[in-house]
Formats: structure tokens, sequence, C-alpha cells
């Protein structure tokens, strides 16, 4: 309990080639199938606290489970299963199952970054590049949904400061902005005419330089796959996760707030800060309590997402029910 | 007396009712319902409910336009909603509040839409329940004025529906395409029984049907 956070260094001898982590996924497709009537039987709430798909993976999983199995809190990491196969990712599909499908000719290697903006040396960065020169760890993150589930997912990245601190932010950045590629070739739900592609998202300066804030680019020790986000994502556990974007092509140092799409659709449901807080009701989801996928009850949602010794600093003196 | 017990069309109706639950409970044991299976039954009985009772309300439009087998069937088709209605408000409160009554009272008392798809539920219950020919004839012609409260149960689960996605029903952005298909659908099945409506149908089909002499 003395790290604010699991924290572990991958090397990259332990990183899983991406065939195993497939074949992972097959086995446990299958796997699925037989225990099928298990899975029945683990939705009585007798069951509660002995999820399946977690036993099914300690038997003959070819993979090495992440490097700890349970977050700072003593929570179980969520399967490679349930987090690669429950999604939303609207530029996919709305369909949060349906999304892994549709990704899965997705490219997400070779990844560029463009850094712009207020900053003293802007660049198109290479994922690769950034992978080799900032050594991504494993971080064990809760991530809480506005929809009120919730899931413990091992990332693997790095602090987004490391790379705002190479292109230097002038003294006029205040925020930084970010964009999900736009594809629609390849992501069917960009020609949705109901959403003003592409999905952009934004933090306040000192947001994004805290070192909870991840630029993931892996997952379970492995590459981060297209469903989930790949080449490279934002990770901010103690935001909804909406603010977490996904696939992010361009990052925008800025003086005024940037444009962020769900504030932009509903401003009176999605707020420009969107932090995890069980006493600011969304007008539609309860946000007291969450359901954490594979259980059955739901549990309190905590401030913050648990986060908040690390993060109240960042809003002292805000009205956090005017500022949601 | 030899009339046939089942006509074809009532056997359909009855076939397409269990259709959604025996899939359901397919998925369920096949483990084929997202890594969240109980919101993931929540929505599909929700919109399996919502899709009898445009059914059902299709029923004496079509009966009108000419279909007449149609007209006996909307009742079950009414009753089909009513089931997977109760099966939608049964998981919600039975499996994802676990009957925690607290927690309940408190997301009803502050959700909107929770309270307009309780309230649809709640009037949606003397239907079902006076679906029974006993009722019919005892209750005669209050019966169908009763039985009128459809017309406000469906724009409210529609209603329910388009608040249960995250979108903005004002400037139409968002996941709101399938709520709005159903607007539309629902709306132009009300439109149709209204009197000015019904009387232009009835005249543009006489004109059709006997040409100007």
């Amino acid at each position: 309990m003395d790290s604010p956070f699991k924290s572990v260094p991958v090397k990259s001898s332990e990183i899983t080639p991406k065939h195993v982590y497939l074949s992972r996924r097959d086995f446990i497709k299958a796997a699925g199938v037989i225990a099928g009537s298990m899975a029945l039987a683990a939705c009585l709430p007798s069951q509660e606290g002995a999820p399946d798909a977690v036993e099914t993976e300690t038997v003959s999983s070819p993979v090495p489970p992440a490097a700890e199995n349970t977050d700072e809190l003593g929570d179980p990491v969520n399967s490679f299963e349930d987090i690669t196969n429950y999604n939303n990712y609207y530029e996919f599909t709305t369909d949060k199952q349906g999304v892994a499908r549709l990704a899965t000719d997705f490219k997400t290697s070779p990844w560029d970054v463009e850094v712009s903006g207020l900053v003293k040396n802007p660049g198109k960065f290479g994922v690769e590049d950034l992978i080799k020169k900032y050594q991504p760890e494993e971080r064990i993150y809760r991530l809480r949904c506005v929809e009120a589930w919730s899931m413990v997912i091992p990332w693997v990245g790095f602090p987004l400061s490391k790379l705002l601190n190479e292109v230097e932010p002038t003294s006029d950045a205040k925020y930084v902005s970010f964009a999900t590629i736009l594809k629609p070739d390849e992501m069917p739900g960009q020609k949705e005419p109901w959403y003003p592609w592409p999905y952009r998202e934004g933090l306040r300066l000192d947001e994004a330089m805290h070192d909870l804030t991840l630029l993931a680019t892996g997952l379970y020790g492995g590459e981060l796959p297209p469903q989930s986000g790949g080449g490279i994502r934002l990770v901010v556990p103690w935001k909804y996760g909406f603010k977490s974007i996904k696939a992010i092509v361009k990052i925008e140092l800025t003086a005024e707030e940037p444009f962020a799409l769900w504030k932009a659709i509903q401003p009176s449901e999605y707020g420009f800060y969107a932090n995890v807080n069980p006493n600011v009701d969304h007008p539609r989801w309860s946000q007291a309590t969450e359901r954490r996928i594979g259980e059955i009850s739901r549990r309190p949602t905590l401030m913050f997402n648990g986060y908040a010794e690390q993060v109240a600093g960042l809003y002292e003196g805000m009205d956090l029910r005017v500022n949601y | 007396m030899t009339k046939k017990r089942f006509t074809l069309i009532q056997l359909l109706v009855h076939l397409v009712g269990w259709i959604p639950l025996a899939a359901l409970a397919f998925d369920l044991f096949t483990d084929n319902l997202t890594a969240n299976p109980i919101q993931a039954i929540e929505k599909r009985t929700g919109y399996t409910a919502l899709a009898f009772l445009a059914l059902s309300l299709a029923c004496t439009p079509l009966a009108f336009l000419g279909w007449k087998a149609l007209a006996q069937r909307r009742k079950a088709l009414g009753n089909y909603g009513f089931l997977y209605a109760a099966l939608h408000v049964s998981v919600f409160i039975a499996v994802d509040y676990g009957f925690n009554l607290e927690s309940i009272l408190r997301d009803v008392g502050s959700k909107q839409y929770i309270i307009i798809g309780a309230t649809a539920f709640i009037l949606l219950i003397p239907l079902a329940a006076t679906s029974f020919q006993y009722w019919m004839k005892r209750l005669g012609k209050n019966w169908k004025r009763l039985h009128r409260l459809v017309y406000l149960i469906a724009p409210l689960v529609v209603l329910h529906f388009f608040m249960a996605r995250k979108g903005n029903i004002l400037n139409l952005t968002g996941d709101i395409f399938q709520p709005l298909l159903f607007a539309v659908i629902i709306g132009v099945l009300l439109l149709l029984r209204l009197g000015p409506v019904k009387a232009g149908i009835t005249r543009l089909r006489t004109r059709l049907l006997h040409p100007a002499k």
C-alpha cells in the first residue's frame, strides 16, 4: 500500500508476441463455450466472488498473467478476454461486443502522433520510437465508465508528462487537446452523421502533467489491441472512461479549453472535467454505485475513482458540482 | 363445429413472441451476453418489449388497410410486450439492484428516464391484467377506453429509450438512431388512427378501387 498505484517495469522479453495472445483468445473463446453453463451458474448471487473467467485463465493460459494480479486496493484485474471484448468505441460500433470483430483489420502499426500548438519543439513521433525512448511500464488502473460499470486493467504505457516535457509547452499553454484518427473507411461508425467526428478530448495542462496520466501503448504485457485504442491512447484513471481518448494521432497544446466530443453533444450531462464523483450524479446514470465487470452486486463508487489522495489537490477550491 | 383451433397467423404470432426469449436464454447459456450480461439482458428485454408494443399498435392500421386477420392479433402481441417489459423491470429490480430498495428508490427518484419507464410499466399492468375475455365482457365499453392508455404508454417508452442512450434528442446527435426509428414508427402508427387521416385513406382507397366513371 506504499505505492499509489501498481507500477511494474516491463522487460521487452516479457512482452507477449501477438500470435500467442491471439491464440489465447481462441482458447478462451473455446473454453467459454464449454464453460457456458458454468457462466450461468456464476450469475447466481451465491457464486459471487468466484468469477469463472479468472479461473479459466490460471489453468493453462500460455500468457504470463499481468505482472501483478490485483490493483493497489486488492481487486483482481479483469481478464484479457473481457477487456478486449467489451469496448465503448463508437468509431466502430455502439455494440460493445462487436468492436473487437470490426477492429480486427484496423492497422495500429506503424503509428505516428503529431504534437503541435503552444510548444517549443513540435514534431511527429512514431510510437515505436516513443516506446524505445520512454521504457513503458505496467500500470494497473481502475477504469470507471460513465455508464456505471468498471474494470481493472493492466495497461502498459508511459506518463504523458515525459512526452510533454520533451516538446516543452510554452508559458501560454494551459490545456492539452487530443484527437483520434479519422478513417471512415476502416472505422464504420465514423460514417454515421450523428457525431461530430473525429473524437476529441482535452485535459488541463496540470492534469496532463500528473504522473497518473498515462499514454498507453500496451495491455496485459502485450501490444495495445486495436479495439482497446491502439496505436496509442490516453488513460486518465480518475476520470470517466470517455476522457481516455483512443487511437490518438494529434496532441495540441492550447490556451483555451479544447473541444470535447461528448461535452459538445450534451453539455448538461458531460462536463469538461468528468472526474469520477459518486456525489455528483449524471442525470441518467446514478454515479453512486457501479458494477465491476465479473461481479453481480453493485459496489460503491470511490471519489476520484479511488485516486483522491493523488489528484484531489488539482481541484482545490473548485466547486465540483459546477465543474462536473 | 369444424372451426380450426389455430390460424396460421396466430401460430406465427406466438412463435415470434417466444423467439426472443429463447434467443436470450441461448445467449445466456453460451456466454454470449458481453462481459456485462446484466446490462445486456436489460437492453435486450427493453428493446423487445418496445418492438412488440409497436407490432401491437401496427395491427389496427394494417387491418384497416386491408389485412383484416391482424385485428385479432394485437392483444397477443401486446401481451408479449408486457412479458418482456416485466422481465426488463424484474431484472432491474432483482438482479441489477439485488432488491436493494434504498438504492432503487434513490435512483428512481433522481433519474427522469427511470421515472418515465416506471410510469409506462405501471400503466401497462392494468392493460395486461384485463386482457382476458372475462374482463373484456365485464368492462364492456370501458375496456376499450382503458386500453387507449397504450397511446400514452408507447410514446413514454420511446422517450425512455431515447433517454437511456448517450445522445441529445434536441439537436439529434449521439447514439439516437434506433430511438429515432421507433419514434417515427410509433408516431406514424398513432397518426394513422386519427379520424381525418383515416377518412383520407378511405377516400383514396375508394378512388383507387372505383375509378371515376
